[in-house]
């Protein structure tokens, strides 16, 4: 599977976003309490910039004038028409099974060892080009950085 | 229609592929209307302001109710800076002609002669500010519709830019607006080939349904279909069409689903009551078939696309709908996907442009 | 078959005599107060008393006597669900608002309950004071042939609102259905845009009222707070309510946060608690529409039949079930869907 890398961990604290162009996809990378989440930046709904999206926490009530807020930070509302998926799961609110963006695996990885593999690995069968080159790497080999994975 | 004529009006259809029916601009700051009044009107927007009937406060989802991805760059308002209009709306769907419909409280004003010097503000700010510098776009005449005579000389003023197409109202009006109080705006309007628009939003003085205040912000923006509705009943009713042969209304983003079974059940109790509105003559259905044109945002989302097609039959005006964005608000509809890839390609295009082109006479853009 | 609105009328203020006190006799007789104003039925319109009974002695829905022979025997119907509007919200002052209901339901039970076994009713409450409504509800529902509470659609503020919300508690608790029904006085104007000026624009315009309260009654978390809660829009029409849900549904995707306890599509709290009369049909013209109409409202057994009676709806008691209703879906409409939703 493609791997690209997107950001260096440090530049993405918890809170923080990053949109970025992969093989032709618009992705938005998000850091959520200090874990990573990647959405395809187009909603499902009529493909509006979903990413740019505020983000908040998750409010529901069981009757009226009840107001049970959690996860806050954790919810995507499409700046469109406020569509509400979790950015964990890229799922809808309203119809997790059915409504959900494309999610896409993140994994955090040390500058140290994307130099190895860079050195030792033909491209084709590790890393692609992403917005991190690999001359960057030696530079920064302690630093941390962030992996979206595109499945073809 | 003479060859010439003809031939123009077909360059004119294949050079206009996409009209976007409703546009909404404001400006950065709203006391920049000032700089198109008299010293005295200056002053009053700056102390007293504008004053509705008040009472009908529903926090939109949005700031603006816009996109929260439509602030230009420099910080400005939503739908305020004309360059970026240009960027994220024109250029980007590849828009031909786009229609401004700026609701910026001209009709609801308690104060008439404010609203009517408010309106002609309004106006004179299309022009200098949008109208001169963008050549794909088209604006609306703003009056001050509470007052026949204010709303008439407006018309009259302004009525015959070719780059004005059509009055502009707000839905929630005082009255109904087949009342007759309207009726001289309606005669203006006629005279100078314009037809009338009429756009979600608004407060008249009334609570904003028909059985009081309700609560919440989905109740207000999912309950205007009820207006549209009203309104509708009320100029079949009241023989508008009969004393103004020629008038057009456009429905601005009331969507369109509900109009099939009003004309059902406005025509079944017609059957009955028929005495009572001795002024018309023919079914109501009739009447809106013939003088009503629909812009499509919202766009209806049935469950099934098939449900979506039925309803169009069932509507059977797939000569009078026109899409529109609703730029920069947040139900806006994208051109690429709000109108379903399914549909007949000769009905995606008259909704696209053509019918829109042939009610407003719309020509290119000369760039 | 099951005729879920019938209309007996109240002849006359003196015919609530037996049932009031002598404090509100007095009242009636001393005072300028000549019963509730109410617009919604114009006594000579064309559509207030169909052909069929125009004319009739006695005059259409005053007694018994009258539904009797004019309706009940005439079309073989086994139950009838009778609905006396009567504007009392109209009466702004609480307590004879409250006596004038409470009399009305006493004579519903001594003059039409008890007169024939086929006759069911609805409780008439002063609406416009939900906590004494309550009370009301209290009272009445001892008798267990009343199964609706009767409210009219246009009310001072839309149904959902938390101020309505005891008459909801009460009617849930004693299992009986509300029904919102085709009029109401409540003083604010039947539009969003003010005064209509013609019965023919109210008449038609009362489904904007319908849709109104529907919208309400969702966003407001009626059914969330009321589980077992069942609402019948009667005399409203039905044929908008798939353009509805659709509508409101779309909405609520994008709108939900501002009314978190609604945390299903809103178009299953309709198809769960609410049911829908079959007169007016408004059908549309072409005979196989209407199938299709009710199959966009997306759920089975939503539509309930009813005559209407005395309205105009058809010329010949032959035409009292339309003949667009779908032949699958008669059995349904005639009987079994009001058995269930009013446990008949």
């Amino acid at each position: 599977m493609p791997r690209h890398v997107v950001a260096r961990v440090d530049e993405l604290p918890p809170g923080a976003r990053t949109i970025v162009e992969i093989a032709g996809r618009s992705i938005g990378v998000f850091n959520i309490k200090g874990e990573f989440f990647a959405l395809r930046n187009r909603c499902p709904h009529q493909g509006g910039p979903l990413c740019t999206g505020r983000l908040s926490g998750f409010l529901m009530g069981t009757t009226p004038g009840e107001y049970n807020y959690s996860r806050p930070g954790e919810i995507l509302r499409c700046p469109w028409h406020g569509w509400e998926f979790d950015v964990r799961t890229g799922q809808s609110w309203f119809d997790p099974a059915k409504t959900r963006v494309r999610s896409y695996p993140v994994e955090v990885v040390a500058g140290s060892q994307l130099v190895a593999e860079a050195a030792e690995a033909p491209p084709a069968a590790g890393l692609l080009p992403g917005p991190y080159t690999a001359e960057t790497y030696p530079a920064s080999v302690e630093n941390e950085y962030v992996i979206v994975e595109l499945s073809t | 229609m003479t060859e010439a004529a003809t031939r123009v009006a077909v360059e004119s259809r294949t050079a206009i592929s996409l009209v976007d029916g409703d546009i909404h601009i404001q400006p950065a700051n709203r006391l920049d209307f000032g700089r198109y009044m008299t010293a005295h009107w200056r002053r009053h927007l700056e102390t007293f302001g504008g004053r509705g009937p008040g009472g009908a406060s529903y926090p939109r989802a949005n700031k603006y109710a816009a996109r929260s991805d439509s602030y230009p760059p420099n910080g400005k308002p939503p739908g305020s800076d004309l360059d970026f209009l240009r960027h994220q709306l024109l250029d980007t769907w590849n828009i031909d002609i786009g229609v401004l419909n700026p609701l910026l409280g001209a009709g609801g004003q308690r104060n008439l002669e404010f609203g009517a010097a408010l309106a002609t503000a309004i106006n004179e700010w299309q022009f200098a500010e949008w109208l001169d510098p963008e050549p794909r776009l088209r604006g609306s005449v703003v009056v001050e519709y509470e007052d026949g005579e204010l709303a008439a000389e407006e018309i009259h003023r302004v009525g015959d830019d070719p780059r004005l197409v059509h009055v502009l109202l707000s839905i929630r009006t005082a009255e109904p607006m087949g009342r007759r109080k309207y009726w001289p705006m309606y005669e203006a309007a006629v005279a100078h080939d314009l037809p009338v628009g009429v756009h979600f939003g608004g407060s008249g003085g009334s609570p904003i349904t028909g059985t009081g205040f309700p609560s919440f912000y989905i109740e207000d923006h999912a309950g205007m279909p009820t207006v549209f509705q009203s309104q509708v009943i009320s100029l079949v009713c009241e023989g508008v069409f009969e004393r103004f042969p020629d008038l057009k209304i456009v429905l601005i983003e009331g969507g369109f689903g509900w109009l099939p079974s009003l004309m059902w059940r406005l025509d079944e109790a017609y059957g009955r009551l028929r005495e009572e509105v001795p002024a018309l003559r023919r079914l109501p259905s009739e009447y809106i078939r013939e003088h009503f044109w629909i812009t499509t945002q919202p766009m209806e989302e049935p469950p099934r696309v098939t449900q979506l097609e039925r309803l169009l039959d069932q509507l059977n005006m797939n000569d009078r709908l026109m899409f529109a964005t609703d730029y920069p608000h947040w139900d806006f509809d994208a051109p690429d996907h709000a109108i379903p890839g399914r549909l007949p390609a000769d009905l995606k295009a008259a909704i696209r442009a053509e019918n829109a082109v042939r009610l407003y006479g719309l020509r290119p853009a000369e760039a | 078959m099951i005729d879920c609105d019938v209309h007996n009328s109240v002849p006359s203020l003196p015919a609530l005599y037996p049932y009031l006190s002598e404090h509100w006799v007095e009242y009636c007789r001393q005072s300028a107060f000549g019963g509730p104003a109410d617009s919604a039925y114009p006594a000579h319109a064309p559509t207030s008393v169909g052909p069929l009974w125009r004319g009739a002695k006695p005059a259409p829905g005053t007694s018994a006597g009258a539904v009797v022979e004019q309706l009940l025997d005439p079309l073989g119907v086994e139950l009838a669900i009778l609905n006396c509007v009567y504007a009392v919200e109209s009466i702004h002052n609480p307590d004879t608002a409250a006596a004038m209901s409470a009399a009305v339901n006493d004579w519903q039970i001594a003059e039409w309950l008890d007169a024939d076994h086929r006759f069911r009713a609805s409780v008439v409450v002063p609406s416009a004071q939900p906590e004494m409504a309550a009370r009301e509800i209290e009272r009445a529902a001892a008798d267990r042939r009343f199964v609706q509470v009767l409210l009219p659609v246009r009310s001072a503020m839309p149904y959902g609102n938390r101020h309505y919300h005891p008459i909801f508690e009460a009617a849930e608790r004693h299992g009986l259905a509300v029904g919102l029904h085709f009029g109401g006085a409540p003083g604010n104007p039947p539009t969003g845009a003010g005064w209509p000026s013609y019965y023919l624009e109210e008449y038609a315009g009362m489904a904007q009222i319908f849709q109104t309260q529907i919208l309400s009654m969702i966003s407001e978390g009626l059914f969330d707070r009321f589980p077992d809660l069942r609402i019948a829009c009667i005399e409203g029409g039905f044929t908008w309510l798939p353009s509805l849900l659709w509508r409101i549904d779309k909405e609520w995707k994008g709108l939900r946060r501002d009314v978190p306890w609604v945390r299903e599509e809103p178009s299953h709290y309709v198809h769960k608690h609410m049911r829908f009369t079959t007169r007016p049909l408004d059908a549309p013209p072409d005979p196989g529409g209407l199938a299709d109409v009710i199959d966009d409202i997306g759920a089975e057994g939503m539509l309930l039949f009813a005559t209407d009676y005395p309205h105009w709806h058809f010329d010949r008691i032959e035409d009292a079930i339309p003949a667009a209703l779908p032949e699958r879906l008669r059995a349904g409409i005639l009987r079994d869907n009001a058995r269930v939703f009013y446990g008949l």
